[in-house]
């Protein structure tokens, strides 16, 4: 169960809107390494994950990252607020306006919608593990990226921050999985799912 | 919508309390014998607790399970987070 604060975990305030800017970052909010897809990767895979301790590492990590996912959608939101329509043809943010508008939908920068196959759950804890290590990398990546081809400083400075987590994020994975190979043994854990296969690294 | 622009420095306060509390949440997940960082997370807790209850009783709601009736329903009063609002 989630219970909803009325604040952003980082505030939001963009005083100059820009749909170029919007349309580059939306892809943070739906594209193959954005928020939806880090949030439902991690709430998805606390099922299966058989250490406590990790799995509320998962659900923590989730939660934060549905916060994201909302200061994405927050920026989107404002950097296309009160546009009118020659912003939105001199912008190129015309293929994007006519299905939504200025709504927020999950899409990559590229157009590319959503899709659960950005993501993975295969119930097996090592697995699993390493996706969540190389996603927040990705991640970070693409917020570099963004940091490449955007001037705003109101816009770049949110950015900044979720870049932070995404850092941080990778350093806790690695201590989870850490945490779930110390509990086997090293001489075989790779070879076999230690969450579904009898003995398994034991 | 009264209050509304006179707040921020208290959300403000809110909001730097709750991230480190986020952030030292996770540092506990996998760190769950450390002292120090729980003594942190207890000691900031109470900070956060306080200026959420003072936000509650002057301006308004901050988490949903949590009004002040007295100011009426004012869930959705000021603007939202997304917009602007705090």
């Amino acid at each position: 169960m989630w219970s909803y604060e009325k604040r952003l975990q980082y505030p939001v305030n963009i005083k100059k809107p820009n749909a170029k800017y919007a349309q580059i970052i939306i892809s943070q909010y739906g594209g193959p390494d954005g928020e939806m897809g880090a949030s439902m990767r991690y709430l998805s895979q606390k099922f299966a994950m058989p250490d406590n301790r990790v799995a509320g590492l998962l659900n923590d990590i989730g939660t934060e990252e549905l916060g994201h996912l909302e200061i994405v959608g927050a920026l989107v939101h404002q950097l296309t607020r009160g546009i009118d329509v020659a912003e939105v043809k001199s912008s190129g943010f015309d293929k994007y306006f006519v299905d939504h508008t200025l709504g927020i939908w999950p899409q990559a920068a590229g157009g590319v919608p959503f899709n659960a196959c950005e993501f993975q759950s295969k119930g097996d804890p090592i697995t699993d593990m390493i996706e969540d290590m190389a996603a927040e990398q990705k991640a970070r990546t693409t917020y570099d990226n963004i940091l490449r081809l955007i001037d705003d400083p109101d816009v770049r400075d949110v950015i900044k921050f979720l870049r932070t987590r995404e850092i941080v994020h990778f350093q806790r994975f690695g201590e989870g999985l850490r945490l779930i190979q110390d509990n086997l043994n090293s001489k075989n854990f790779y070879a076999c799912n230690p969450a579904f296969d009898n003995g398994c690294g034991r | 919508m009264p209050h509304c622009n006179n707040q921020y420095e208290l959300m403000n306060l809110i909001n730097k309390l709750s991230f480190a509390l986020d952030d030292t949440r996770l540092f506990l997940d996998t760190h769950p014998d450390n002292q120090e960082a729980l003594e942190y997370f207890e000691r900031t807790m109470h900070l956060r607790n306080r200026a959420v209850n003072d936000y509650t009783a002057k301006y308004g709601p901050v988490n949903q399970y949590v009004l002040n009736t007295s100011q009426g329903y004012n869930w959705n009063s000021c603007p939202l987070p997304w917009n602007g609002g705090i």
